[in-house]
Order: C-alpha cells, then structure tokens, then sequence
C-alpha cells in the first residue's frame, strides 16, 4: 500500500480505477476493512487464522459448493473424470487461483481457460481452497509478506526475463502459445495470483518449485511486476508494451498519416 | 527582408553589402538566377520524398546529439544509474549509456526516441514515396537512374535502421543479431566464416557493437548522404514531373516559384516534420530497452520481432514449412534460410529493374514528364499491387504470433493463412486491381462522351423522367483524355529474316502489358457521341 | 522562363514535339484527332486576395504562429530546469520528456505552420511555366563533348597505347585486393570456427546449475511439469567469453511423466527418471527455444514459431526449423546432484556449411 502511495500521481487515478471493484468484493464478503485503491491483497495470514478457527466447518461448506459446482468434471470426490484433472493433492493454491481469477469454473472447453468474471465470493473460494487442500497435501495460499512487493525488484527482473519474459512477454504484456493458446497478460493479476501461478502451474505453465525459484526469489519477481504496474513508462505511451509491430503501425497510420493529411493542407488552394 | 523595408535604409544597404561581399566570392548569384525562380509543381504526392528527406535530416541532427553520450562498448559494468529494476545488473557500457541518456541525462530520453521514431518515419516515408514514383510512372526516361538511386537509399536506410537498433546490446536488438548470425551461417561455403568476421569470433563476441557504430555513424551516413544529394541534383536536372492538367504539356513545368512560395512551403514542413516527430517522442514510448534488459543468450521475450522494415525478411523466415534443410555432399544446405534470401532477393532486383524491363517492353524512347493517373496504366499498376501484397504478407508474418493473440487465432493458422497470401495473394490482387482500372477508365470515358451526372431529374414529355447530364467544360476533359496508350508488339523478322528469343519475349510481354486497353476519347469520338445523343 | 499570362497558345507552341523530336515513341498509340491541350483555367483569387479583413487575420495568424513557437522554445528550456530527474523516480523522467518535448513541438511546429500559412495565404499566389529541355542537351553540346574525350584521348593515347592502358587497368584492379586482404583481421588468426561450433563447456561430470545464480540442482529438485533454465556449473565464475559459453551451453531441463517420453533406442540413458536436458538454443536461427507447455510438452521458440515435441526426442512439428534440438546425457552424481554425461554429441545452434 505504500507502494502504492509513492508513486506519480497522475497515475494513481487509473489504479484506483481498477483496483476499486476487487477491494469492495473484498470487503463484502470477508468484513475485512481494506484502504481504498489499494492493491488488493487480501490478507491471507487472517484468513488462515480465521479458516483454522472453524477449519471442519470451512471444509465442509466447501465441500458442498465444491459438490455443486465442480463436481461434474472434477468428480465427486475430485477424484476427476474424463472432462477434468484430479484435484487431489493440487493444493489450496491452485484452487485459489483457479477459482479466484475466475478461470475455473470453466465456460466452455477450449484451447485453454479464460479469465473472467470471478463467480464466488472471496469466502467461498477459501471454503473450497481448503476443501481441496483437505484431500492431499499440496501449495498452501501465500504469506502476505511474499506477495506484496516489498523485494528486490532487480534481481526480480533478472529472474522474471530469464524464467517468464518468453512466454509472458519482458513487460509482463502476454505472448501466443501453440495451437491458439496464449500466455496472458500479467498487467493486472495481484500478487497472490502470480505466486499461486508460479507454485502450480496453470494450464500448460511449468511449474516453478520453491527449488527452482525461491520463495524470496518469487517474492521479488512479483516486486518487479509491481514496479512494472506502478511505475508508468518514463517515455510515454506504452502502445501496448509490444514491441517493434506497434511502433511500426503507429509510425506508419498516425506518424505517416497526419503527415500525409498536413501535405494535402499545404498543397491545396488556400480557400 | 520585411525587417529590411520597414527598418531604416542603413540597414537595407547592409544586406545589400552584404550579398555583394559573399557573391563576390562565391559566384551565389548565378545560383540564384538559374534556381531561384523555377516552378515546382504543387500537388500533395510530390511532398512525400521530402518527408523522408526531413525525417532524415532530423534522425542526423537527433543522432548527433547521442553521439556524445552513448558508449560503443561491450565492455562488462554493474549497472549504477537510476532505473531501479537494473541496479546492480551486469550489461555492456554501451546497454549502460543508452540507459543513462534515457534516466539520466535530462531531455536524453526525448532525443533518443525522437531518433529512432524519425527513422521508422524515414524509412517509412521512403517507402510511401517510392509506390507514389511506381503508380504515376514517374520512373519513365529521364528517371530511370534516379528510381536506382532511391532504391539504393531505401537499402541503405534500413541497414542504417538495423545497425542503429543493435547499438543499445540490449535483450530485443540481441536476438536480433543472433537471427542475423544464425542467418549468415545458412549460406552455403561462406557463411561460417562471415559469421566469424562480422562478430570478431564466436557469437555474441565483444566487437559486435564497436563495429555496427562505426557503420552507423560514419560509412553507411556518408553513403545516405551523398546519395541524397545526387537524387536531389537529378531532381533539379530532370526538374519535377507535373499531373496532367489543362496548360501542362510534356514540355514544361507549371507551379510556384522556388523562391519565396515553394520555398516557405518546403521549410515550413521541415519544421512541421520535425514538430510532428517532437511530438510523437514526447507522447509515445519507443524501444524500451529498460523492459528488455541487456543482451543474454539465455532469455529471451514473446513477440520478438525487429523494427518494421526488416518484418517482411523475418516474416519470410517464419512461412517457411518444416524440414527444407539437407545434407548433400557432406555439406549442410539451408534452404529453409536460403529461400527466403532469394525469394527477396529476387523481389528487390525485380522491383530495381523494373523502369528497364517496362521501357524494353515499349520501346519507348520519348521523355515523359506528365505522371500517370494510375489506371491508365493498367497493367504496370495490377503489377505493383502484387507486388505491395506479396510484401504486406511477408510483412504480417512478421507479426504472427500477435496476430494471433490479438483476433484469438492460432498461431499455425496465422502462418498457414499468409503463406496463401504471399503465394496466392499477389495473382489475386493483379486480377482485381486490373480490372478495377479498366472500370475507371471506362467510367472516365463515359463521363467525356456523355458528361457526369448533374442530379437534375426532368420530366420528358412522354412522361418519362431521365437525368439530366451536364457535359464536361474542356479543362476538366483534358485531364480524362490526355493519356498515351499502347499496342501490343507485332512480331516481325529482324533484317537477317529472323525472330530471336528476346523479340518473342518482347511481344509476349507486350501483349502482356497492353492487350487488354481502353485508349482515350477522340474528337470525332466525341463529336460522334453528340451526333447520336441530341 | 515565362511569367504565367495564362495564354493557352505560348503552351501549345511548346509541346511534346520538341522535347525529343527524334526519339521514338515505341508501341504508343497516337490517335491523329486526340483533343489539344486547351491551356490554362482562367486565374481564381483566393478570399486574401479580395478579401482585406480576410488577408488582416491571414496576417495575425501567421505572427502569431511564430510568437507561439518562440514561447515553445522557452517552455522547452525552463521545462529543462523544472523538472529535474535526479530522483531516481521514473515519473520525474516522464514529466521531463513530456515538458522539454511539448515545448519543442511547440517551437516547431509554430515556425512549420506560421511559414505554410503565410506561404499559402499571403504571399503572391503566381504560377511559373518552366521550359522543359532534352536532358540530354542540344546536339551542339553532345558533339561538343565527343571532341573533348576524343581530344583528351588523342593528346593521352589512351586507345593508341593499349599496353599502358591494359597495364593501368589491370593495376587498378588489383590494388585494392590488399585492403580485402587486410579485413581478415576482423576474425582472430587462431581459432577454428568449426572446431569451436562443435563444442560448448559441457563435460563429462558438470553439474546442471541454475541460471543465473549458478547454484547446482538435484535430481529431486525437479518436480513434475518443472522447467529449468540451466548454466554448466562454473560458467559465471569465468573471466572472459562468459556470453559466448552460454550462447552454447544453455540448457532448459523438464520432468515429464518417464510414460509420456518416446525416447530414442540409443538415448534410454541419456535422461534420468522423466527428467530431460535439451539445448535451448534453437536449430533454425539460434533463438533461445524456451516456451514449454507442460501438458502438450511442446516447446515453442517465440521468433518463428518453429515447434519442438520433448515427448518425441525434441523433434520438429511445426515452423521453419529442421533438426531436433541437440540432447544434453544427463545422469546423477552421488550427492544426487544433476551432472552431464558428455557434452552435446552434436554442434547445437543454428546450421553451418559444416556441420553435416
């Protein structure tokens, strides 16, 4: 939230914009009071003290949902079926992710799923987060302090072009996977997601272990993606933080255009 | 010189002195008289060259000021300046000072992208005035050097474009020159070794970057430069084409005078340029290279691609289908590297040549200073459609992997699609193009035999209701009628009673070219017209 | 050069007839009633010219045009010193480039516009008729200058001499073969490219080590649907040529199910329990191939798009590269850390002459 607070302030407005609805859904379902515009972490050490209070009860509530609404593909049992994966032993995380970018549950099959409108609330993610996690062990939900960005956005970068930047783009701006699927945008996904994302391996994402990339090391990267997000591009306009086919579109339509349109203005008869 | 009248007449006597003191020594006034009062002709198209001219006089003037700052180095340091994502990184001296021109040194970053946006303009601006020269035909004799000339700059700008984007040694610009090396190795017999001379040893090597500065900022400018002024000199020879137009003949050039009209015109879209171009760098983000970090073998970032004006040589890599690389002879021939050169090679020779191969096929011997109205050449300009598709599709290949995020395709359609429209694409253009010309040339025939349509219903005494149309006053004829046609080449004996291969060709291209045709209207097609109309 | 008086018939005296009265017009159609060239359109004033109060404000624009970009100038030098960006704040280096360049377009594009308006609306709005000539000069001046090159050769004997002369030309020929020559220096003297292709720094017993910290991984460390992108253990610690080792030697190393991997024959041991090692640059032009989807175990290389099967031995199933990226033989040492068997049995990278 500090974060937040340092930087320009002709940006601020547009995060406000787009953090607020995350936070007000938040704040419904959990009663938790959050800053407004803040990034919307919410915060996962209460909500583990508060889920182990009444752990059973949480299991069991998610069971129901889970019953409900997953079961179909996921089996009873979530045990899976032809339609959909095992989900014994995926973890609170996974679920957490899954569910709370609104990826799962899915629409429809298709190359790969989509985010959208997240169709629980907060609440019932972690019931059914920790449903899952009830079956088989598995990456827990994040700490705080590992997803809120107060690491070392350097080495962050490092890792982040090393381990991320081919399939998710060096500005976090998403890439083309094989056969229709893609590497999405990483502009507007909180800290959590990303964490959850890296320890479980989304869709056809590799997994990064904690031996792989450390939790600090993890940590870090979400920092750089944070500066990223926080701090606007010193030249301008990002054109969509794409690269050279942009520049290139927009030097010849709106560069060679208005040129184009000013040569008309000056070749013509005045009046 | 207004200051001059209104001033004090000292003050005008000092101009005066002073023209008479530097003509004196430099012979000025000759210059004067002979240019000083020519005509350019005006019409919007002919500004193009110069938005390439005004680009690039900005690109040396922008390129000049970094000169000072940046650091051909490939010299290892720990990055120390103020971005704070790459404190502490290890990069070359010169990814280093392109990142403190950019974070440190106040109004670097505005320059150094004003740099690299005039010459995506310059190249750009080439290319839009090099298909005004293509569609009006003002390549014709006494052109057809300067056309070389131009194409030559084109090459040259964007060799100067790719050695400018490498200079920076960061992620992008990298992978860029690996593609290069991995291409120079494709060839056969030479290439390893031309790999080894370009990057001093083993890609990447330490040179690489000392190297393309030298070439940036010295040989490859000096060339541009000198070229410049030769097309510019022939410009003046030639003197410029003019449209057809009442008064306008094959024998003069109408328009304003170089001095003050022409002149104020052209300097002030110098500036406008340059504004244009200021503006652009103050508002949009060019080559973040603090994004792509320094150059490393191991990583690298989804949509890799190089500035747009070599997208049309990566894209012919990627439409280039599996397994088109053997061993024969004990030697490796990479023709899935091979093809795409020659494929391009070809196009770019074909395109050089082309004012050579259309004047051979005419035979024509005349000057031509009036440019053509684009369908009235009907088959020149199918031609040059095909030839703008099968680039644009090369060129959208460059950008498959976007493509295909951005409309939710897949990436293998993508590719299957364009190599349909880089094969497929040009016939089909060829097609559609010619036949729309030879529509609007029979429109425009229409309109001089029956005259245009005025939007005036009257109301015959039959009952029957027509539209009125208002016939054409004689200058708005002239510019319909005032073209050239030509006929297909008779194949006939030489003197030793022999027809060669090359006549064949000839009369084959001929008919080619100038088979299907709609010649202008006559006078006594018109007065014929008349005849049976009224 | 005539003023324009806008009299058809001066144009008409000068017509296409002389500009090469000789040339031929090759296959071109001239119909014997084609229509003459009816001269010039009467003169139209534009509302400056008629108009004063039009031409007064014609005239405020234009100075004011120019005052504005004098304004621009001086914006763009106290934006210099307004907005500082020592700060080490990103968005100290916007403002700076956004300020400094809206008063440089501003100081522009007020002299651009204010010089066009004043071009277009006040100055006298003539029109000139330039004669055209033959480029090629009036035979006069060609025959002129045949006699300056016969003179010049008759005075040199340049033909006459024809010994000098092909002993000149074949001099001037080979003098600049030196200079070719000489850029053989831009490759160093004591390296065989091919010999130094066909090998990276990976050798029996090198451990697998994580890029870019250089830590070694074990066997255990990589869980299924891992990816890791890998260095030789020892490589950040060289002193010189560290991007050129790694140019070669990078590695991306995936756990797959060992069910799911089609291994060739002579390869069942190159790979350890699922886990495999494969170059990461690509065998088309050398981009690092590092996209890897772990359910299709394709992997995709991001320049163009060719696509590698690590199930089938990493051939290739779509794009323009032919070769399968080169295998890394891996085993485990015995502190279970992951250790290369041999260097790659092949030259990894983009093909050469060479190769074979």
């Amino acid at each position: 939230m500090s974060e937040n607070r340092k930087s320009p302030m002709n940006r601020q407005k547009r995060r406000t914009g787009r953090r607020h609805p995350l936070a007000t859904v938040a704040l419904l379902a959990l009663g938790l009071v959050f800053t407004g515009g803040a990034y919307a972490a919410f915060s996962t050490g209460t909500a583990q003290a508060e889920s182990s209070a009444n752990s059973q009860q949480t299991i069991d509530e998610g069971k129901k949902l889970f019953q409900a609404n997953c079961a179909t593909c996921h089996g009873l049992a979530a045990q899976g079926t032809t339609d959909g994966p095992s989900l014994v032993g995926v973890g609170a995380a996974a679920v957490d992710f899954q569910v709370g970018t609104g990826r799962m549950p899915m629409q429809m099959q298709g190359p790969q799923a989509q985010k959208k409108p997240v169709q629980f609330t907060d609440e019932q993610v972690k019931q059914l987060a920790y449903y899952v996690a009830s079956l088989g062990p598995g990456p827990d939900i994040p700490a705080d302090h590992l997803t809120n960005g107060g690491g070392d956005a350097a080495n962050g970068a490092e890792l982040f072009r090393i381990n991320c930047a081919m399939c998710h783009n060096v500005a976090g701006a998403g890439g083309a996977l094989t056969e229709g699927k893609f590497a999405p945008a990483l502009t507007d996904v909180t800290g959590v997601h990303i964490y959850e994302a890296m320890v479980t391996g989304p869709q056809n994402m590799p997994v990064f272990n904690d031996m792989n990339i450390s939790p600090e090391d993890k940590r870090d990267i979400i920092t750089y993606l944070k500066y990223v997000q926080d701090n606007r591009s010193p030249g301008g306009f990002e054109l969509g933080s794409i690269g050279p086919v942009a520049e290139g579109l927009f030097i010849w339509i709106f560069g060679l255009g208005s040129l184009v349109a000013i040569t008309v203005w000056i070749t013509a008869k005045s009046n | 010189m207004s200051t001059a009248t209104t001033n004090a007449p000292q003050k005008r006597s000092f101009t005066a002195a002073a023209s008479v003191y530097v003509n004196e020594r430099t012979s000025v006034a000759g210059f004067v008289k002979e240019l000083g009062r020519k005509a350019f002709p005006d019409h919007w198209s002919f500004l193009l060259g110069e938005v390439a001219l005004f680009a690039f006089v900005v690109v040396l003037i922008s390129g000049t000021f970094l000169t000072f700052f940046f650091q051909a180095s490939m010299a290892e340091v720990h990055y120390n300046g103020s971005y704070v994502p790459l404190k502490g990184v290890e990069m070359s001296v010169a990814m280093a000072s392109t990142l403190d021109i950019s974070f440190d040194i106040r109004g670097g970053l505005f320059v150094r992208q004003m740099h690299h946006w005039a010459a995506l303009l310059f190249v750009a601006a080439i290319g839009l005035h090099m298909l005004r020269i293509f569609f009006t035909g003002a390549f014709r004799k006494p052109r057809e050097l300067n056309w070389v000339i131009g194409f030559v700059l084109f090459i040259l700008a964007m060799a100067e474009g790719f050695t400018g984007y490498s200079l920076p040694d960061d992620l992008l610009s990298g992978n860029g020159l690996a593609i290069i090396n991995g291409m120079i190795k494709g060839f056969p017999l030479v290439g390893t070794w031309m790999s080894f001379l370009l990057f001093g040893g083993e890609f990447p090597g330490t040179d690489i970057v000392g190297r393309l500065y030298t070439l940036h900022i010295l040989l490859l400018p000096a060339l541009v430069v000198a070229f410049v002024a030769l097309h510019l000199v022939f410009v003046v020879v030639h003197k410029h084409t003019q449209y057809a137009g009442p008064g306008k003949t094959p024998g003069n050039a109408v328009g304003p005078p170089i001095l003050p009209v022409y002149a104020a015109k052209a300097g002030g879209f110098f500036f406008i340029v340059f504004g244009v171009l200021a503006l652009i760098a103050s508002l949009f983000t060019i080559n973040p290279i603090w994004n792509y970090g320094p150059y490393d073998p191991s990583p690298v970032s989804a949509g890799t691609q190089p500035d747009w004006y070599i997208g049309f040589a990566d894209g012919a890599l990627r439409l280039i289908p599996p397994g088109w690389e053997f061993v024969w002879l004990d030697r490796t021939w990479s023709f899935n590297i091979l093809v795409p050169i020659i494929a391009i090679g070809v196009f770019i020779v074909l395109a050089l040549m082309y004012p050579f191969i259309e004047a051979w096929v005419k035979g024509d011997k005349r000057e031509h200073h009036i440019a053509d109205r684009p369908r009235n050449a009907p088959t020149r300009t199918a031609i040059g459609a095909a030839g703008v598709t099968f680039y644009a599709g090369l060129w959208a290949a460059a950008s498959s992997d976007l493509l295909a995020t951005h409309f939710s395709l897949t990436m293998e359609g993508v590719i299957h699609a364009l190599q349909a429209v880089v094969i497929l694409g040009p016939f089909v253009a060829y097609f559609i193009t010619k036949r729309v010309c030879i529509a609007l040339q029979k429109k425009d025939r229409e309109i001089v035999l029956h005259g245009f349509e005025s939007g005036r219903i009257v109301k015959l005494p039959g009952g029957e209701f027509i539209e009125v149309h208002e016939p054409l006053d004689e200058y708005e004829r002239w510019r319909l009628v005032s073209f050239e046609t030509y006929e297909p080449l008779m194949l006939r004996p030489n003197s030793r009673g022999k027809i060669t291969f090359g006549q064949r060709l000839r009369a084959g291209m001929s008919r080619w070219f100038f088979e299907d045709r709609i010649a202008p209207v006559t006078k006594g097609e018109l007065e014929a017209g008349h005849g049976e109309h009224h | 050069m005539a003023q324009d008086d806008h009299s058809g018939t001066e144009i008409a005296a000068a017509d296409s007839s002389h500009a090469a009265p000789a040339a031929s017009p090759g296959t071109a159609l001239i119909a014997p009633d084609s229509f003459e060239n009816p001269g010039f359109p009467p003169h139209r004033p534009r509302v400056t010219d008629e108009d004063p109060k039009r031409e007064k404000r014609a005239q405020r624009t234009v100075y004011t045009l120019f005052y504005l970009s004098i304004l621009g100038s001086v914006w763009a030098i106290a934006a210099y010193m307004l907005f500082p960006m020592e700060s080490n704040n990103v968005g100290d280096v916007r403002l700076n480039n956004l300020f400094i360049g809206l008063g440089a377009t501003l100081a522009l594009l007020g002299i651009g516009f204010g010089a066009v308006h004043w071009a277009k609306s006040l100055m006298y709005d003539v029109e000139l008729v330039d004669e055209r000539h033959p480029i090629g000069g009036s035979p006069e001046t060609q025959a002129a200058a045949v006699k300056v090159f016969q003179d010049a050769d008759r005075e040199s004997g340049f033909s006459r001499r024809a010994v000098i002369r092909n002993s000149l030309i074949g001099a001037l020929l080979v003098f600049p073969l030196p200079a070719v020559v000489l850029f053989r220096g831009l490759a160093p003297q004591d390296q065989n490219p091919i010999e130094l292709l066909s090998h990276t720094m990976w050798k029996k017993g090198t451990r697998l080590a994580l890029d870019p910290s250089g830590a070694p991984i074990k066997a255990s460390d990589v869980t299924m649907g891992s990816a890791f992108h890998v260095i030789p253990e020892g490589l950040q610690d060289l002193e010189h040529g560290k991007l050129d080792e790694k140019a070669k030697a990078a590695v991306l190393l995936m756990r797959l199910d060992p069910k799911d991997l089609n291994e060739l024959p002579e390869r069942k041991t190159w790979s350890y329990d699922g886990i495999v090692a494969y170059s990461k640059i690509c065998t088309h032009v050398g981009c690092p191939v590092a996209l890897y989807e772990q359910h299709t175990h394709h992997l995709l290389c991001p320049c163009h798009q060719s696509q590698f099967d690590v199930a089938n031995h990493c051939e290739v199933i779509f794009g323009p590269a032919k070769r399968p990226l080169p295998q890394l033989p891996i085993a485990v040492d015995d502190e279970g850390y992951l250790i290369a068997q041999s260097d790659f049995t092949e030259p990894v990278g983009p093909s050469f002459w060479e190769r074979h």
